[in-house]
């Protein structure tokens, strides 16, 4: 209801006034800084998420269980918290090398990196989470399987590991990217919010919203929308697919019962 | 000798699953480790494929110490109990997968996984996905996928554990053939009696980390080594310091002076033989084994008062091992 109403809104009084908003020259640079904060922290997201997922479950180390609870640590801080966080570490003045990083030309905060900082961050634990119960439920037998056929630890992981758990990852980078592709909070703090330069999407709606130029607000909101529903819908097709390919049978899509952040968007398709 | 280990000793934590075990598997030979869960088989055959590296010991392979070689280099094939089969793969991809690993050319894979196939009656499952064959299929595709790489051993792990009796005896009997044909030198890790002495030619009685006793199924079950192989390896009661097989048993009906006083509990029908469970006038309860006929002939029912005499005993030193028998001859009554 409430983005049908968003529709309504956006097109109300026709269609120019909102086409305008985001093709202008500040829409289309918050459309792509988005795609650069995405494509960035979710691709770095996923590999840093299925490693970690298979340390935590298949090695056993000393500070494993801190190490595993520190991995929620940006579920249970408030968004705002880490981008202060973050300009409290990276900032130009006063911070702990943010002056440092300066002196080698390197401007964290007020600038991309900063914000693409804070994406990684916000959507860190997506992957991990959805991943160990994955590898925890297939355990270790194909994996040895494999080597005692001959395989090298890579050989397994690319040919037995990666496949057994791709649905995980599949859901965990589903997850992540909706959340770095509306991600406000964080972002907002460190990106100083300077239109045309350092406003991905959801910083221009607000912006928009602010300068009371509704329709603009509306349609970037909608673009945004947009994104993240056709992220879970390629997804949806990724799965049908798949499912097609093997062969109809469903054991390997026992997928991690919902977690306490899994919203079900997915259905399971036989 | 295929295998050999050597004083092989491992720990997990406290836990010492095997200690300063050794033992000897011939060329070609089909062995089984047998033992109750938690005596050390499965770490020893994990031990042996190099899954599990050993605290102290050597393991030898084909007169090769192999003790420090990567198990992707032992070139063992390995069965486990839940098949470990590839999910996302068909079964042709599954039992592929060794050989495009090593890298052979796609007309030798194919030539190869087609014999594969035949061995191990899965014609026309080529394209099936493991989710969609049974139990015993896919343990069958296991086997095949381990014997593709043209293993020097082949370790199968409880292979039938998970399989419902009448499938197992199948693949029992079927295991038998296939090692006729194939003649790999195989171990297999079984807790079932039955099984061992029903599949091996050499059987390996472990327990609690120990070898308790190999020989050959008559050897163990005839001149059992120990209390614990006596009481393992087949049906076995203890009455006083004495064991005695449940088929060594006479029921009389008039004491004579050799005979126990024992009330019939239960007797149970198992075709043709017949079970008949006692309970002695301590309380001690143990079972007879009969033929239909002895029963019919002797008049058994439940409730009765009967007398039983051991026609041969065995009994243990105090430490548990080396033991004489005793053979009873009838008294003329």
């Amino acid at each position: 209801m409430p983005v049908g109403l968003i529709f309504y809104r956006t097109f109300e009084h026709g269609l120019s006034a909102p086409i305008e908003a985001i093709t202008s020259s500040d829409g289309l640079h918050a459309f792509w800084l988005t795609i650069v904060c995405v494509g960035i922290a979710v691709p770095l997201n996923t590999i840093f998420g299925v490693i970690t997922a298979l340390v935590l479950v298949r090695q056993d180390f000393r500070g494993k269980s801190l190490v595993n609870a520190v991995i929620d640590v940006p579920f249970a801080i408030s968004p705002v918290i880490i981008g202060l966080a973050l300009f409290l570490v990276y900032a130009p003045r006063n911070s702990w090398f943010g002056g440092w990083l300066m002196d080698q030309g390197v401007q964290v905060i007020f600038s991309v990196p900063g914000m693409v900082l804070a994406t990684i961050f916000v959507s860190l634990p997506f992957v991990v989470r959805e991943v160990m119960p994955v590898l925890q439920e297939i355990g270790t037998d194909q994996e040895e399987a494999a080597e005692t056929l001959g395989a090298t630890p890579w050989q397994t992981f690319w040919r037995v590991t990666l496949p057994a758990i791709r649905w995980g990852v599949s859901y965990g980078v589903v997850l992540a990217t909706a959340r770095a592709l509306g991600e406000f909070g964080a972002v907002s703090v460190v990106a100083g919010n300077i239109s045309g330069q350092t406003q991905t999407l959801p910083l221009f709606v607000r912006s928009q919203f602010d300068n009371l130029n509704l329709a603009g607000a509306y349609a970037a909101g909608i673009v945004l929308a947009i994104l993240a529903i056709s992220v879970l819908f390629s997804m949806n097709l990724l799965q049908r697919r798949s499912a097609r390919n093997a062969g109809g049978g469903d054991e390997d899509h026992e997928l991690p019962g919902p977690g306490v952040f899994v919203p079900q968007p997915i259905e399971k398709e036989a | 000798m295929a295998i050999s280990v050597k004083n092989v000793t491992k720990r997990f934590g406290d836990f010492v699953a095997l200690d300063d075990v050794s033992i000897d598997v011939p060329d070609g030979g089909l062995t089984a480790l047998l033992g109750p869960s938690g005596s050390g088989k499965s770490t020893l055959l994990r031990v042996i494929a190099g899954l599990e590296q050993p605290d102290e010991g050597q393991v030898l392979i084909s007169g090769e110490d192999n003790t420090e070689t990567r198990v992707q280099d032992r070139n063992v094939g390995f069965v486990f109990q839940h098949y470990a089969a590839f999910k996302h793969m068909t079964v042709y991809d599954n039992i592929a997968f060794g050989l495009k690993i090593k890298g052979e050319g796609s007309g030798t894979i194919r030539e190869r996984v087609k014999q594969l196939i035949e061995l191990v009656h899965l014609k026309g499952y080529e394209k099936r996905f493991p989710n969609q064959l049974s139990g015993g299929q896919r343990q069958r595709m296991a086997l095949a996928r381990a014997l593709a790489v043209e293993p020097r051993v082949l370790l199968l792990d409880e292979p039938f554990g998970a399989l419902d009796a009448k499938v197992r005896e199948e693949l029992r009997t079927w295991l038998r053939r296939l090692h006729d044909d194939v003649h790999v030198t195989t171990i297999f890790v079984t807790h079932d009696q039955e099984e061992a002495m029903d599949v091996a030619e050499q059987i390996i009685v472990m327990n609690d980390g120990k070898v308790e006793q190999s020989g050959g199924p008559r050897d163990l079950y005839e001149d059992p080594a120990s209390e614990f192989v006596m009481s393992f390896v087949g049906p076995a009661h203890r009455l006083g310091d004495a064991w005695v097989r449940p088929h060594d048993v006479d029921i009389r009906h008039e004491p004579n002076g050799q005979t126990i006083e024992a009330m019939i509990q239960r007797i149970v029908h198992l075709g043709f033989e017949v079970r008949v469970e006692l309970t002695l006038t301590d309380g001690e309860q143990f079972s007879v084994q009969l033929t239909r006929d002895e029963v019919d002939q002797l008049e058994l029912t439940e409730g009765q008062i009967v007398f039983v005499r051991p026609r041969s005993t065995r009994v243990f030193a105090p430490d548990g091992r080396g033991s004489s028998v005793t053979n009873q001859p009838e008294v003329a009554s």
